[in-house]
């Protein structure tokens, strides 16, 4: 690729990546090209514009054989917003406390149950097909929302991309399944369909559930702030107990 | 905006240090979280200046996401190895994951009324 540039070019090209503007930029001018696709296309769960936008730079990445460190030099400043946006995630959950405190026990009995079920299952079947310690405990976190996601994959010795990764396509899968299997189990209540879509497929699914009825996104915004507090507990556990 | 952000990112200092002091699996912004939900249940809500700064947040949660996501360049020799294990356990994971949460919290809140 180096090679071909004129010389100009080159240099121009070689100093913007050792400098934060290149990564930066692209990152933001990626996303509002991604949003800008989704909103035409109507919000399909295939458009989403996290995804298209992982995509879109990841190629960009590969074609021009740029190193990933050289374009997180600059994308760091977006990446260090995710924990105080995590922390934010309170808010959503203070405005439906009244649900939780009503619910409270139905709740956390449900989600730790699904919560544990799926992180388990994954892992149990990942392991099974011969995927080594490294994939399956970036597999552990996927149903949580990616900041805490990342985080507890992090904090077990997975690796963070990888969970990034996994937390999308449990997303997108998710959300196009999650209608059809309420019906399929005559799951008719908005808040169970809400507190499933939440538990098992984080946010990517609850914007779903908040098009189609109140009451579910509500359930939906719960599950994902309680989900990230009983899976960042339970995966430790888990990860000693099966020994993954 | 500056002193909410101030707010969120005073919590966040406070579940890391939590976190580096105890060595608890729980990431720091998770424990800021838990920080501020008890705080916006003691003060009774945010104020409108963190209201919209975390609405922000919310609003552009996905673009946060971006960077890291694309780290996916680097594990793509990983992804390959093992996209097998992971094509079957994701949509499994997924399904068996709504059903128990859905079936169990149906069953467990049948009666009570709508909050």
């Amino acid at each position: 690729m180096h090679s071909l540039l004129p010389l100009p070019f080159f240099h121009v090209w070689s100093y913007l990546q050792t400098q934060p503007l290149l990564g930066l930029t692209a990152t933001l001018v990626t996303w509002e090209f991604a949003a800008a696709i989704d909103r035409r296309a109507g919000h399909k769960p295939f458009t989403n514009p996290t995804v298209l936008s992982i995509l879109f730079l990841a190629c960009a990445l590969l074609i021009t054989r740029t190193p990933y460190a050289a374009y997180f030099n600059g994308a760091q400043y977006v990446h260090f917003l995710l924990g105080p946006a995590t922390v934010a995630l309170a808010i959503p959950m203070y405005a439906n406390w009244q649900a939780i405190k009503t619910h409270f026990t139905a709740i956390m009995i449900s989600l730790t149950a699904g919560s544990i079920t799926a992180a388990l299952s994954a892992m149990l079947i990942a392991r099974a097909l011969g995927a080594p310690h490294e994939v399956l405990i970036s597999l552990g976190p996927k149903s949580v929302t990616t900041p805490i996601a990342m985080g507890i994959a992090q904090n077990l010795g997975g690796q963070p991309p990888l969970t990034a990764v996994f937390v999308m396509l449990t997303g997108i899968f998710g959300t196009i399944i999650c209608t059809p299997v309420f019906k399929l189990l005559h799951i008719r209540d908005w808040r169970a369909q809400g507190l499933a879509a939440g538990t098992a497929a984080h946010g990517l699914a609850t914007s779903r559930m908040i098009l189609l009825n109140e009451t579910a996104g509500a359930f939906g915004g719960v599950a994902i702030g309680l989900n990230g507090i009983v899976t960042s507990l339970a995966l430790p556990l888990l990860v000693s107990l099966f020994g993954f | 905006m500056i002193r909410a952000l101030m707010i969120l990112l005073l919590c966040q200092l406070a579940g890391t240090i939590v976190q580096q002091a105890t060595g608890l699996p729980i990431p720091g912004p998770v424990m800021g979280l838990v920080l501020l939900l008890a705080l916006l249940i003691w003060r009774g809500g945010p104020d409108p200046d963190l209201h919209a700064t975390a609405g922000g947040f919310m609003k552009y949660l996905g673009l946060l996401f971006v960077p890291a996501g694309v780290g996916v360049v680097t594990e793509l020799q990983e992804l390959k190895a093992n996209l097998a294990a992971i094509a079957i356990a994701i949509p499994i994971s997924s399904f068996l994951g709504l059903a128990v949460t859905g079936l169990l919290m149906q069953r467990l809140s049948r009666g009570r009324k709508h909050a």
